[in-house]
């Protein structure tokens, strides 16, 4: 790597709630597709055709139109043995890398701290939305958590300028760091530090920003917005985290899943777009991953928690195209109904840790896994 | 006794015992007495007929989609938080909360909120009772029995997992019990399922029931604790109750949540407890009384350590929440929003009705991260500086009866409307010096005032002492 080359950055945007995997990318002269999916399956002639097997489904126009430019990975058959097919357990295993017991540290927190050692950013890492997933939770480690890029802050009801100037100033004294004021006290005087800090620097991205690209109006691609204010600011920030969903399409799957892909894709293509738009983003990748597929079967009107899926990793750095075996939707294949899982999760994250951040996965993934060659 | 001190040792006890008091309810309790507030609060009076169902009465009527078969999650955890925030029995309230911590159900492998909900009023109902009942009402329980995969334990089929929780989380803790004994318990509540439930769609969500199937009981015999027969599952709770390493992981819970903050749970094994003493004494009540939760509770509200562990645990989200929308009075009936205020504890990483696992919540500073405290910090601040909301308005009425007028008085007057707040001479020092700058009150100009008694609140909110509760 160059001194000139900018640093790596990567967007993960989780998928809340379990994507319906079998009807996001279609194996569309599968008949066991169209047999198993009585009441949730998109037709034939509305699946947009990738290959001579496998297809997106039809909300997935712009990210179909960044495949076709050779941006798009898929990675197939993603996921671990023996799925709990419990949401929390289920994102908690994505989130720690630890599918036999509880683990404490997410992945991603993990990649900050060694993306920053010495925590001298605070915006090394952060979330978009409320609180933190635990992918971002390690003791010690710096993450900040944004839910309205806006109106971001310490003590932001205070609408009078002044005043408010006056209340952080305070606010700064009270929790800067003091002598023997106590384990606990010091800890939350550090994060209260940090939180202003951060606060304090990511203010300055709504105010240097401006872009011709219209973003749809939807939350996701409202957080993508932030993000690419954020990154457009400059401001040091190498993992970016956001969510969006609730793709836990057990009812009404047929009216819920377009639109929860229709934002999703014209958010991704917004956000490329715009950092386009502004001479840059190739040191951005996105990498999109949920919990678990689902069921191969519907129920009638929906689908249940089942095990395979896939990831997708997106951007200007990432070489295009399926990575991996769909796995085999034949009645004696499945497991409990779902789709097995070929390719273990802990290698999508040792591709991005290793072949884009250019650090050792090992320590951060617990182990060693097989990569795909999509960076 | 000063009353300051009585009025700063009663708002101890009901932020413990409860969410909060009000300056006037701490007068009114004052007044009584501290033990006879112990007893007051411990000793509840049967419930009529006509408030059996409690503020949660107000939300059905209002949000009636909270008890449509499967419910609304988000109108589940509201109608929750509503009743934090009214109820008129605080600690039955407070134990349902803590049950919930220590027998950690969710919804995101339940998914029928009715049913949490149901398992929340069980909660109240034998949450102050005995703990060998609770225990028999838990193994029956729909949404635990689901939650644990019991409705999977046959006979010919043993599944461990509620036998192992029970044993692990629930009643002894690790390390106290061999892979036969959550073998042998696990058998024992075989055959204690729920009735079969019927396909959600098209209908929906249908509610659960127990149902103890004969058939699927295996009747052999069993071998537990050194105890040999043909066990059923109240057998094995008999046995387990009866244990010192239950009596000891429940008080250490009750200690951790109301008295002062705990290394985290599965360090117990290993780290004796912050106050061996105090623990003895909280066994000896629970043992002595048979596991009566009102005898150990009432021992532990009059004892010294508690009496002297102010301000010694970090604040749940939960308890910022409903403690500050109880004190600024903003939800005394329910009203559009209401959604909103069940999803706050949540934004502060504490997803009521839905903890992260079976082993509940991470408490004391991990509850702090940078996104949970700016949460925590701003959403009291919005409420106490909001001089429309008449919680606030109350106390802006009271310090001008009071004759507040000096910086040093509004300082004073706020720490003690925020539950008379210790904090550090820096501290005090900083809040004053700000305080000062606006010079004395003007009462004359009522807006005015007002909006700086609400800011100087909002302040004394976002130090890190308010932290602690």
């Amino acid at each position: 790597m160059t001194s000139t080359k900018k640093d790596p950055v990567i967007v993960v945007l989780q998928l809340t709630g379990g994507n319906d995997y079998f009807n996001t990318v279609i194996p569309y002269n599968e008949p066991l597709y169209y047999d198993n999916r009585p009441a949730v399956q998109y037709r034939q002639e509305d699946i947009i055709k990738v290959d001579d097997q496998l297809g997106f489904m039809p909300a997935m126009g712009p990210i179909k139109n960044l495949y076709d430019q050779g941006k798009v990975a898929v990675l197939h058959g993603i996921g671990y043995a023996d799925s709990p097919r419990s949401h929390f357990r289920s994102m908690d295993i994505w989130h720690t890398c630890e599918p036999d017991k509880v683990g404490t540290e997410g992945w991603a927190g993990r990649l900050a701290r060694e993306l920053d050692p010495n925590k001298e950013n605070v915006l090394s890492a952060i979330n978009f939305g409320h609180g933190l997933p635990r992918a971002l939770v390690v003791p010690g480690v710096p993450v900040a958590a944004i839910a309205d890029l806006e109106t971001y802050g310490v003590l932001t009801g205070i609408s009078d300028d002044q005043q408010r100037m006056k209340a952080l100033d305070l606010f700064a004294r009270m929790y800067s760091p003091a002598v023997g004021s106590g384990m606990v006290t010091d800890y939350l005087r550090s994060t209260g530090m940090e939180a202003m800090t951060g606060a304090d620097i990511v203010k300055v991205a709504p105010e240097m920003y401006s872009s011709s690209v219209e973003y749809p109006n939807s939350p996701i691609a409202a957080h993508l917005k932030d993000i690419a204010q954020v990154y457009l600011a400059d401001l040091g920030t190498r993992i970016f985290y956001t969510q969006h969903g609730s793709f836990d399409t057990h009812a009404g799957e047929a009216g819920a899943h377009p639109t929860l892909w229709k934002d999703v894709s014209e958010g991704i293509s917004a956000f490329f777009e715009d950092l386009h738009a502004h001479g840059t983003g190739e040191n951005v990748i996105m990498y999109l991953f949920t919990e678990f597929g689902r069921r191969v079967h519907d129920n009638g009107s929906g689908t249940d928690h089942g095990a395979a899926g896939a990831a997708f990793a997106i951007g200007d750095a990432v070489k295009g195209g399926m990575y991996g075996q769909y796995p085999s939707a034949k009645a004696e294949d499945l497991e409990q109904g779902d789709l097995v899982p070929n390719y273990d999760f802990r290698g999508g994250y040792t591709t991005i840790i290793e072949d884009w951040f250019g650090l050792d996965a090992k320590p951060i993934v617990n182990g060693s896994f097989e990569k795909h060659s999509f960076l | 006794m000063a009353n300051k001190e009585k009025l700063a040792q009663m708002a101890h006890l009901m932020r413990r015992a409860g969410f909060g008091a009000s300056r006037e309810e701490l007068e009114e309790r004052v007044a009584k007495g501290y033990e006879a507030t112990v007893e007051e609060l411990v000793n509840l009076p049967a419930k009529r007929p006509e408030d059996k169902a409690g503020p949660f009465a107000m939300v059905t009527r209002y949000h009636p989609s909270t008890l449509l078969p499967g419910g609304v999650p988000t109108l589940g955890q509201a109608s929750w938080m509503y009743s934090m925030v009214n109820t008129d029995r605080p600690l039955e309230e407070k134990m349902a909360l803590f049950w919930h911590h220590v027998f950690a159900t969710g919804n995101s492998k339940v998914d029928n909120c009715d049913q949490l909900l149901e398992q929340l009023d069980m909660f109240r109902q034998y949450g102050l009772g005995n703990y060998r009942d609770m225990l028999v009402q838990l193994s029956k329980n729909p949404a635990m029995i689901f939650w644990l995969d019991n409705n999977e334990n046959h006979r010919d089929a043993v599944n461990e997992n509620w036998g192992r929780e029970l044993l692990e989380l629930f009643s002894m803790g690790v390390s106290n019990y061999t892979e036969v004994d959550v073998r042998e318990a696990s058998r024992a509540f075989t055959g204690w399922t729920i009735t079969p439930k019927i396909p959600r769609l098209p209908y929906g969500r249908f509610p659960w029931r127990f149902e103890y199937k004969e058939e699927d009981h295996d009747e052999g015999e069993k071998t537990f604790l050194g105890y040999t027969g043909n066990f059923n599952g109240e057998d094995i709770i008999d046995i387990v109750v009866k244990e010192p390493a239950t009596a000891r992981f429940i008080c250490r819970h009750l200690y951790n949540f109301f008295v002062a903050d705990e290394v985290q749970v599965p360090a117990w094994t290993i780290e004796p407890a912050r106050d061996e003493e105090a623990l003895d004494m909280m066994m000896t009540a629970f043992e002595e009384s048979g596991y009566e939760m009102t005898a150990v509770l009432s021992a532990m509200f009059n004892s010294d350590f508690f009496k002297n562990a102010r301000f010694a645990k970090i604040k749940s989200p939960a308890e910022v929440v409903a403690s500050t929308l109880r004190l600024s009075g903003s939800w005394d009936l329910p009203k559009p929003g209401i959604r909103d205020i069940g999803l706050q504890p949540g934004y502060m990483g504490q997803s009521i009705l839905d903890p992260p696992s079976v082993e509940g919540w991470y408490t004391g500073r991990e509850w702090i991260n940078s996104g949970s405290l700016l949460a925590r910090i701003n959403f009291v601040a919005d409420h106490v500086a909001d001089t429309s909301l008449p919680g606030v308005q109350s106390i802006i009425s009271d310090m001008k009866a009071a004759g507040v007028s000096s910086p040093e008085q509004l300082l004073e007057a706020s720490l003690e409307h925020m539950g008379y707040l210790e904090v550090s001479d820096e501290t005090r020092q900083q809040l004053l010096d700000h305080a000062k700058n606006g010079g004395d009150m003007d009462w004359g100009n009522e807006d005015d005032a007002g909006a700086r008694v609400g800011e100087m609140l909002a302040l004394v909110g976002a130090t890190t002492e308010y932290q602690f509760g």
